[in-house]
């Protein structure tokens, strides 16, 4: 692992996406506005806190999914990842700028929701803000990683959104957002006890409950984070030097 | 898919490449820098097998479809590239002007035209000390004066020491270069001096060398 590679990498998509005013306006500013449209649907401070945190994992985990599988996408099919391979830098440099640039990112969306959250749409949440952050930046990376992985099956742009619903909405119908995990059938708890947004989910949901950083909290922060690194690892599995 | 393919490339030669599109001279140059899987035999570059982590920064290659970043100006898109090479900072200026893109090296990629950005490609070849410049089709849309410049500058590469692999399916580029490759269907038809491939076919010129050559290849068959 070269961290100067990493960082060239990282810096070089956050000035890619520097260049994309609108693609920034909107990664910003459309979770927070979901969570303003989420709070008057629910219509009580009550019943919008009890959901809220859930969505706090749900957005960056999906939105960079597939800003990122597209974003690799377009470097396999525009003849640039080829031409890295060629250069001395390694995937894991290439996949941990990828990861580093879109953390900030996710960081800086999860800022603006839960700001606007906490503020003016009456979430309370008792545990420590910063630890929010750091799942929501997790749940970012885990989101990322994924669509690193995902990309390497997409043939075109079109597949690589399909995986959208493919991979990111059972684990969104699962997380316990919908219905209570405990309360699905065996087979459906069961899944939703081997997918990683659940776990993310969970965590958001203690850390807006209480203050206290207990050992499944701990346990759910490991889940999630090693999930990420999983999803990296069998990404960089994907980019080959050689190709037929 | 290349067949029974053997030539050796002296260093700090222009060698081309030529034949029609479709016969392979893309996959023969993958092999070179190392990015395509190779079934049989040995591919040995600067002394080292193909793709070896030793050559990264030795090779300096330019694929055929431009591969620089079309949402970065020139200049950033340079300068990623740069870093992951361990060039110096000042490469990126020096390159910009070798390709003639000093104007517009704050314009965003993807606005250039077709000749520009294959010239914005070709520049990040040429960052740092590459000792082998594997270029595919680096002349392709450019206007005469353009060629013309390109050529004299690797010309003066060639004449630093560097060895360049230069692919084309414009005939007039072949007598440019000290070496040719004529390749059709996956196999190599000749390898000489653009000189000697005249007097042998005894043909005026190299368009007229290379069908003289299909046709004594199609008798033997």
């Amino acid at each position: 692992m070269n961290m100067t590679f990493a960082l060239a990498t990282a810096r070089r998509i956050l000035t890619q996406l520097r260049h994309d005013h609108r693609t920034v306006a909107m990664m910003v500013l459309v979770p927070s506005l979901l969570m303003v449209l989420l709070r008057f649907v629910f219509n009580t401070e009550q019943a919008f806190s009890a959901a809220a945190p859930a969505l706090l994992a749900v957005f960056p985990f999906a939105i960079m999914f597939i800003v990122t599988s597209i974003t690799t996408l377009r470097e396999r099919t525009t003849a640039t990842l080829e031409r890295l391979m060629t250069l001395p830098i390694g995937k894991f440099d290439l996949l941990f700028g990828y990861a580093i640039a879109f953390g900030v990112v996710a960081v800086l969306q999860v800022l603006v929701a839960t700001g606007i959250s906490l503020t003016w749409l009456g979430l309370e949440i008792d545990g420590s803000v910063w630890l929010l952050m750091l799942i929501a930046a997790l749940d970012a990376l885990l989101g990322t990683a994924l669509g690193l992985f995902a990309s390497a099956f997409a043939r075109t742009e079109f597949q690589a959104v399909q995986f959208m619903p493919a991979i990111v909405m059972p684990q969104v119908l699962l997380c316990g957002l919908f219905a209570p995990r405990e309360s699905m059938t065996p087979v459906l708890e069961w899944l939703s006890n081997v997918m990683p947004l659940s776990y993310a989910v969970d965590a958001l949901e203690s850390v807006t409950r209480s203050n206290e950083l207990d050992g499944v909290l701990t346990r759910n922060l490991v889940i999630v984070a090693g999930s990420g690194v999983l999803a990296l690892i069998l990404g960089a599995a994907t980019l080959r030097r050689r190709t037929p | 898919m290349l067949r029974d393919v053997s030539f050796a490339v002296p260093r700090g030669s222009i060698t081309g490449l030529l034949g029609p599109s479709g016969c392979g001279k893309t996959t023969l140059m993958r092999s070179v820098v190392g990015v395509q899987i190779v079934e049989a035999g040995t591919v040995t570059v600067l002394g080292e097998p193909a793709g070896s982590p030793r050559l990264r920064d030795k090779i300096g290659y330019a694929t055929q479809n431009p591969s620089v970043y079309a949402d970065l100006t020139v200049s950033e898109s340079l300068r990623y590239f740069a870093s992951v090479l361990r060039a110096p900072a000042g490469d990126v200026a020096r390159v910009i002007d070798e390709v003639g893109l000093g104007t517009h090296a704050h314009h965003i990629v993807g606005e250039l035209s077709g000749g520009q950005l294959s010239r914005a490609s070709l520049a990040v070849a040429l960052l740092g000390r590459p000792e082998l410049l594997v270029l595919d089709e680096p002349t392709v849309g450019l206007d005469p004066v353009l060629r013309e410049e390109l050529w004299t500058l690797f010309r003066t590469l060639a004449d630093r020491g560097v060895t360049l692999l230069v692919s084309s399916h414009v005939m007039d580029e072949a007598a440019r270069c000290e070496r040719l490759l004529l390749m059709r269907d996956g196999g190599i038809l000749a390898d000489d001096t653009p000189q000697a491939l005249r007097t042998t076919t005894g043909a005026h010129d190299l368009e007229q060398a290379f069908l003289t050559l299909v046709r004594q290849q199609e008798a033997l068959a």
